[in-house]
């Protein structure tokens, strides 16, 4: 059912965990339709997410999109973060089943999520 | 991956055809090929095969070779129960009443049934996964003319009441069938015992062939012709009579039953420690189902904060088969109807595996799983936003609308 690639990042996702001194952290998804995304970043003074993490409960493919979503923002400008759309995200992954689309929709609204509470709680005006 | 372990805890979901029963079958592929209607010697050969199935697995089943259907398997036999009950007797009322945790080939055919005007109820179970009795009885009016609560459930292995409920159906002159799939070879099933009207069964649950299955029909009780054709099957499902199944599920049930007392006894301890080990050892992890009236190939667990599909991949990836019950793998959105319908939150039902075991798994089958599951849970308990919180609930969650 699903790809090689999206068994790969699944069984051996990146950015795993909680990123100390976060300052932009966003989390959707809703427990009883089984998949929850929290996205952790650290954001520089030249908007630079210098560093990301996440932390899913949900499918194989929630922790794959995760893992790929945030490997594609590290080191992007959060201008740049906030053009991500989820079909980057499924085409990075090389394809997802029709029915598992919508983790990749969870991850681009994570990440926006991320950059809108960085930008309202931690941007230095 | 090479010479990696392999450990088949599905059995529930299939089993291996038995080498026997595979014997017992191939002369029926190319040998003894004669269309078992045909009057000439290829098709009486063919047809004797058929007859001496039908009569060994009515005998085995106590019930006369007159009452048994050869079909397609349990799905087929489950519809045609519900249907041609229902379209034969429409007459007599238009209230059906099934449990909430039976198989979609029940619950999809009683949606299906709506839809042309009948009523259905659906009868709600306890934390066990038990249907009342009392709630049955109530839920019974002058309007009903079919009942249908299966003997033991897929996903939890729980035991219905299935003497009680088909006595208070018979009081009430309201015809009852059971959906005895997971039960045949497993546990002791007679219809006749069970004071059941119609009963389902499927050959690749005990090691018989994909493809065939029984539907018994007690004398007296007269469904409408399922498949419109030919004199198969006194005329009620048409179509050429498949005769290397019929006698690959002969040979199976008969195979299955002899070693009944045996192999559940073996697979009970098997599963047993299996269940003391998960529990002792995996923290938050609650075993779904009831504790003692279950089929002993079953365990049934949910392992809190993650999600099913990712354990049940995991353990693939070593070699290890099981089910979920999980959204994510069945394609939609709503996780176990059966986990539901017992109370089970749903976060918690998100995260449900069901392992049943068969005849050739051993004890170290059980310790290589246990052994990797409690690798594979703390793995993907350390992505958990939830398990970092010990809760379903989070603090700063956006609701997420799910864009289907």
């Amino acid at each position: 059912m699903y790809n090689e690639k999206v068994i790969k990042e699944f069984s051996n996702p990146h950015n795993v965990g909680e990123l100390e001194n976060a300052n932009g952290v966003g989390t959707v998804g809703n427990a009883s339709c089984g998949d929850i995304m929290k996205i952790f970043m650290r954001i520089n003074e030249n908007e630079v997410i210098e560093d990301v993490s996440f932390q899913t409960f949900g499918c194989a493919a929630a922790i794959a999109t995760s893992s790929v979503a945030t490997t594609m923002i590290k080191g992007k400008t959060v201008e740049e973060a906030l053009k991500i759309t989820n079909k980057q995200v499924v085409e990075e992954l090389g394809g997802l089943p029709a029915q598992k689309i919508h983790c990749s929709v969870l991850a681009e609204e994570a990440i926006k999520e991320a950059i809108n509470d960085y930008l309202k709680n931690y941007k230095k005006v | 991956m090479e010479n990696k372990r392999r450990v088949y805890l599905d059995h529930s979901a299939t089993t291996p055809l038995s080498v026997n029963a595979l014997s017992k079958m191939m002369p029926y592929f190319s040998n003894v090929y004669g269309n078992a209607n045909s009057q000439h010697s290829f098709g009486q050969e063919a047809a004797v095969a058929v007859d001496e199935s039908r009569r060994e697995i009515a005998e085995i089943l106590g019930v006369s070779p007159a009452e048994i259907y050869f079909t397609s398997g349990g799905t087929e036999a489950d519809n045609w129960a519900v249907k041609g009950i229902a379209h034969a007797y429409k007459n007599k009322g238009n209230h059906i009443i099934i449990s909430a945790i039976e198989h979609a080939a029940m619950l999809s055919s009683a949606k299906q049934l709506e839809s042309e005007g009948f009523k259905v109820t659906y009868l709600g179970v306890d934390k066990f996964g038990r249907v009342s009795a009392d709630e049955f009885e109530k839920a019974i009016t002058d309007s009903t003319i079919f009942a249908s609560v299966m003997l033991a459930n897929n996903e939890v292995g729980t035991i219905e009441p299935i003497k009680e409920l088909s006595a208070i159906a018979k009081k009430h002159g309201v015809i009852f069938h059971t959906d005895a799939v997971q039960a045949v070879g497993s546990i002791p099933v007679k219809p006749k015992e069970l004071g059941v009207d119609m009963l389902s069964l499927s050959g690749h649950k005990f090691y018989a062939p994909k493809g065939i299955g029984v539907l018994y029909v007690r004398t007296g009780i007269k469904p409408e012709r399922f498949v419109a054709g030919g004199h198969q099957e006194r005329s009620m499902r048409g179509g050429t009579t498949n005769v290397p199944l019929i006698v690959g599920l002969s040979a199976a049930l008969k195979e299955a039953v002899s070693e009944l007392e045996e192999n559940s006894k073996k697979i009970k301890d098997i599963r047993d420690h299996f269940k003391e080990r998960v529990l002792n050892e995996i923290p938050f992890v609650n075993y779904n189902g009831d504790p003692n009236n279950r089929l002993p190939q079953n365990a049934n667990f949910s392992f809190k904060f993650i999600e099913g599909e990712g354990i049940l991949l995991n353990l693939d990836l070593m070699g290890i088969a099981c089910s979920s019950g999980s959204a994510c793998s069945s394609g939609s959105l709503e996780p176990s109807h059966v986990l539901l319908s017992m109370g089970v939150d749903a976060g918690e039902a998100h995260g449900s595996i069901r392992f049943s075991f068969g005849k050739h798994n051993t004890i170290e089958d059980a310790d290589y799983v246990v052994d990797a599951l409690k690798q594979i849970v703390e793995k993907l308990r350390k992505m958990s936003p939830l398990y970092a919180s010990k809760s379903y609930e989070l603090k700063g969650l956006k609701n997420h609308e799910e864009k289907h």
